[in-house]
Order: C-alpha cells, then structure tokens, then sequence
C-alpha cells in the first residue's frame, strides 16, 4: 500500500470537499465534521461528478404506529452524498447508492497523521 | 387673470412611491367627513406576505418542508406552484441553482454561448433547442397570449439564435388552441434557416386529428418537415393532480399525454390521412411504447371497426414513427430494453437526446454503451437517424474537427 499525503488537516473546512489528481483517478478528499472520506470523483450512474455535488441528510416519512404519515424529517446519522447530475445519492460512510449497494462509489481509506491527511492506495 | 404670487406645485416623481403619498386625497376626505368622530372598522385587508416568506419559512415545523420552501420560495413557481416546481430537488440538481452564476462573454448571445458550451463537453455536433417555461403555454387561458407569446417567441429564436448559430436547430412551438394563427405560424417561419420542424406541446387539451389542423399537416407533408410532440408538465390535469410528489406527477404525466395523443392519432387513422408526415414523440422515455403497442394491436384486432381507417396493426404504424431516447428507462431492465429497441426499430427510427439542462438529461454514452447495439446502430441513434429526417447536411462541428485533427 502506498500513502500520499493530500492536504493539511485544517486545509479542508467543515462540509468542504477537495479534489485532488492522482495518477488518472480524481479523489474527493471530503471532511464532515470530525470525519474524512476519500472517493473517486466518478458516479456509477452516467459518470457524473458525484462527490462535487451537494451533501444532504437522509429524508425519511414519519409514519405513526397507526400507519398515519405525519410528516418528514432528516436523519443527520446518515449524510448523502449527492451527485450534481441526476441526484443519484450514495451514504458518506461507505459511498453505497442509498437504494442499490451494488452501485458505488469508489472508496479509498485516508487518515490523518502528525496534522496531514494521506490517501492509502 | 393675472398671478399675483407663485403657485406652489409638485412634479409627478415616478422613481418613488409611498403610502401616505398615494393616499393624500384620502386624508382629505378623512378630515372632511369627520372620520375621527366615531369608529371605523375594516375586515378585509392585506398584506403581502411573500415579501416576509423568509421569516415565515422559519415557522414551518416540518424540517425537510421547511428546507425546501426555503429554496423555492413562494408565489410563482415556487413552492406552491404546481408540485413545487420540485425539478432540482431543493438544490441537489446543482445546475439549476448554478446557472444564475455562470458568467457569459457579451457575444455571442448568452443562450447560445451555454448551449455551446455543453454540446462542446458532450460531443454533441448540432442540438435542437426547446424552450422550457413555454411548454406549459398552452395551460394558459388567454388565446391572444398563447399566440402572440409563441410568435414573438418564434420570431426571436429564428432571428437572434437560429440565424447567429448554425449548430442549433429548432422544431417550432404551435399555440395548437388557434388552428389558424398555428398555420400562420408555419407560413411564416417554415423557410427560416435552422428550422427543422415544428413541435405541439403534448400537454394541450386539444384533439390533434380534428379537422381542422388538416391544413397545417398537409403543409408540413409536403415541405417535408416533421411535426414534433413533446411532453410536458400536466398542469392542471384533474387526474395527474392526484399525484401529491414531483416523482409521481412526472413519471406518469411525461409519457400520458404522448399515449394519449399517440392513440388518438393513430385511431384517427392519421398515418393514412397524412403518410408523408413525419411524426416525433419527444421526452416521454421508451417504456410507454412497447405497453401501447401491445395495448393498442389487442384492442384493435377485437374493434377493427372502431378504426376503420387503418390498414394495418397500430404498432406497425408506431414502427414507421420516431421517438426520442430521454430519458432511457435503464434501472433494473436490461432484458426489456433490448426487447423495446426491437420493438422500436431503434437503429433506424430512435433519436438521441439529452434534454440538457434538465434533471434527468442523458449523454450519448446511454446509448453508446448498450450493449446490443453495434456500432453503425449506435451511430445512427447518435447522429445518422436524425441527420437523415432533418434532411442536414453531413459533417462535424469545427470543434470536432479540429481536435480530430491534433490527434493525428
């Protein structure tokens, strides 16, 4: 495996994304709140720029425990990753389309060490 | 009789306005009646609470209504406008939102520049171009509106977009509720250059094989332009208004009323009465034809009589027609796609399109990827198909050529 630095930690802010070219792949370097994510710029659908989109809560239909729709919410635990093309969405945990798992992000591990952020490829 | 002092006066200012100016006569008669010798009460005033809406959204208790009338607003075309005018969905179609940002030079015309600019990413040669908020103009109840809008707007293409950029080309819009000032409509701007056809919005409660659109077809017959019918938004529907999300409304409403015009024009017999023009049934998908081929051929083989007029199955007129291939129903089908390109005729009768901007546009890499397709099919879907029924003249794009060109 190999580590490639990619960014200082303070280099990305909160809800902000950087693109970074390695080799042929662009990566998405995505921070949410303590958390970083590492994908591939590249959605499965028609190939669209997914990670430059906009990130969204689930949005979830609250039905009582009579079945009666009451309303909606957003589930903040489960942040989409939303693609700018078509709205395919895909969960930031580990970049699955939210309906089809099959369909998917390209994930990449990345970690953070002595203030740096490194991609492991 | 002459002026002893200056008369005082004011000049009409029409850059400001305020209430206490428009309403000066009224305080004049508030004092000369005596207004402030008794009560007065009224119980049916205004405010315009649109100006507030930002506060307001505040209030709205549920947080995924709350974000999205926060991104659509209020009154026109926001959120409680016909389903919400929900295209973007409250911002993740990010195009939608971004196009207010994008800069353009001053030349060429700004639409032209961004139409420019994503047949350049995608390939794309030479595109036809629609407009998007008059694909409902034939929801509005003013006829002189319907027709005057779509002639200023015809006018406007052919002059400052058709006749500036030859890589966009246009089927023109018909206001088809006034048959006559739609055949005027043809007249006039059927020899106008980048004019390739003319396009009835398929929403328009109107019955298509009345006889009195007989003119404009035969007219169309035979200069050999082809007559387009694109979906559109079922406003006002009393069916489709069942439909309470923008995904129902949509799936359902883009291909109905193409059924349903496609039924009647084909029960009407008017591949007979007119079989030289050529028809087009645009951005309802591909899913609905196979079903209506397979419903109509039933039916007709039990009611022959009730279409007395065709000579063989409706789905083999359907075959001779052309169709649109946005957006391509690709999700868990792969079988009844294949099957539906057969049906189709896809390689000589199916018409790449993208519908960009819109939400659900498709690159030509929907149909370049197919699987079942071969090449010289794919690129008569791409290109050749069209070429052929535009009667255009061969070529690619200088864009094209140039970077061909670099490469060798």
């Amino acid at each position: 495996m190999t580590e490639i630095q990619v960014a200082q930690i303070d280099d990305i802010a909160d809800g902000g994304t950087r693109l970074v070219q390695v080799g042929d792949l662009e990566i998405a370097i995505i921070r949410q709140g303590l958390s970083y994510f590492a994908y591939q710029n590249v959605c499965p659908h028609q190939g669209g720029p997914a990670c430059e989109g906009i990130r969204m809560p689930a949005v979830e239909d609250v039905i009582d425990e009579h079945g009666i729709f009451t309303g909606q919410r957003f589930n903040d635990a489960d942040v989409h990753i939303v693609c700018p093309w078509h709205g395919y969405e895909f969960h930031l945990a580990d970049g699955c389309n939210v309906i089809n798992r099959s369909l998917k992000l390209r994930k990449f591990d990345v970690f953070s060490r002595n203030g740096s952020l490194y991609l492991s490829m | 009789m002459p002026v002893d002092k200056p008369l005082s006066f004011r000049d009409v200012d029409g850059d400001h306005f305020d209430t206490e100016s428009l309403l000066r006569n009224a305080v004049h008669q508030r004092e000369k009646n005596g207004y402030d010798d008794f009560l007065i009460i009224d119980v049916d005033s205004h405010h315009y609470e649109n100006e507030a809406f930002k506060e307001i959204s505040d209030y709205i208790r549920d947080p995924v209504l709350r974000h999205e009338a926060k991104y659509q607003g209020t009154g026109h075309g926001g959120i409680t406008s016909e389903l919400g005018n929900y295209q973007s969905m409250a911002g993740r179609v990010t195009r939608y939102p971004g196009r207010r940002k994008e800069k353009t030079p001053p030349n060429p015309h700004r639409d032209i520049t961004l139409m420019l600019r994503w047949m350049y990413a995608m390939g794309v040669d030479i595109a036809c171009m629609f407009p998007t908020p008059m694909l409902n103009l034939a929801s509005c109840n003013r006829m002189d509106v319907q027709v005057g809008l779509a002639t200023a707007y015809n006018a406007w293409l052919c002059e400052r977009i058709l006749q500036e950029e030859k890589r966009i080309k246009s089927m023109l819009y018909l206001p088809m509720h006034d048959p006559a000032a739609s055949l005027q409509i043809v007249k006039e701007f059927i020899d106008k250059p980048g004019v390739i056809g003319f396009m009835v919005t398929a929403p328009h409660y109107a019955t298509f094989y009345d006889n009195n659109y007989a003119l404009i077809y035969s007219m169309l017959q035979e200069r050999g332009l082809p007559l387009a019918f694109h979906a559109g938004f079922p406003s006002g529907d009393p069916g489709l208004k069942l439909t309470n999300r923008f995904i129902g409304m949509h799936a359902l409403g883009f291909p109905w009323f193409n059924m349903l015009h496609m039924t009647n024009w084909l029960m009407n017999g008017m591949p007979e009465r007119f079989p030289r023009l050529q028809t087009i049934w645009i951005e309802s998908g591909l899913a609905w034809i196979p079903f209506l081929m397979q419903r109509l051929d039933n039916e007709f083989m039990m009611r022959s009589s009730d279409a007395p007029l065709l000579k063989k199955l409706p789905s083999e007129y359907m075959r001779e027609m052309f169709f649109s291939s946005q957006p391509m129903e690709k999700v868990n089908n792969k079988r009844a796609l294949e099957v539906t390109f057969e049906m189709i005729k896809a390689p000589t009768q199916l018409l790449y399109s993208s519908d960009y901007p819109h939400w659900d546009m498709d690159l030509p890499s929907t149909i370049f990827d197919l699987p079942f397709l071969n090449r010289k099919e794919k690129i008569n879907i791409l290109g050749e198909n069209a070429r052929k029924l535009f009667h255009l003249a061969p070529g690619l794009s200088d864009s094209k050529m140039q970077r061909r060109t670099h490469k060798k």
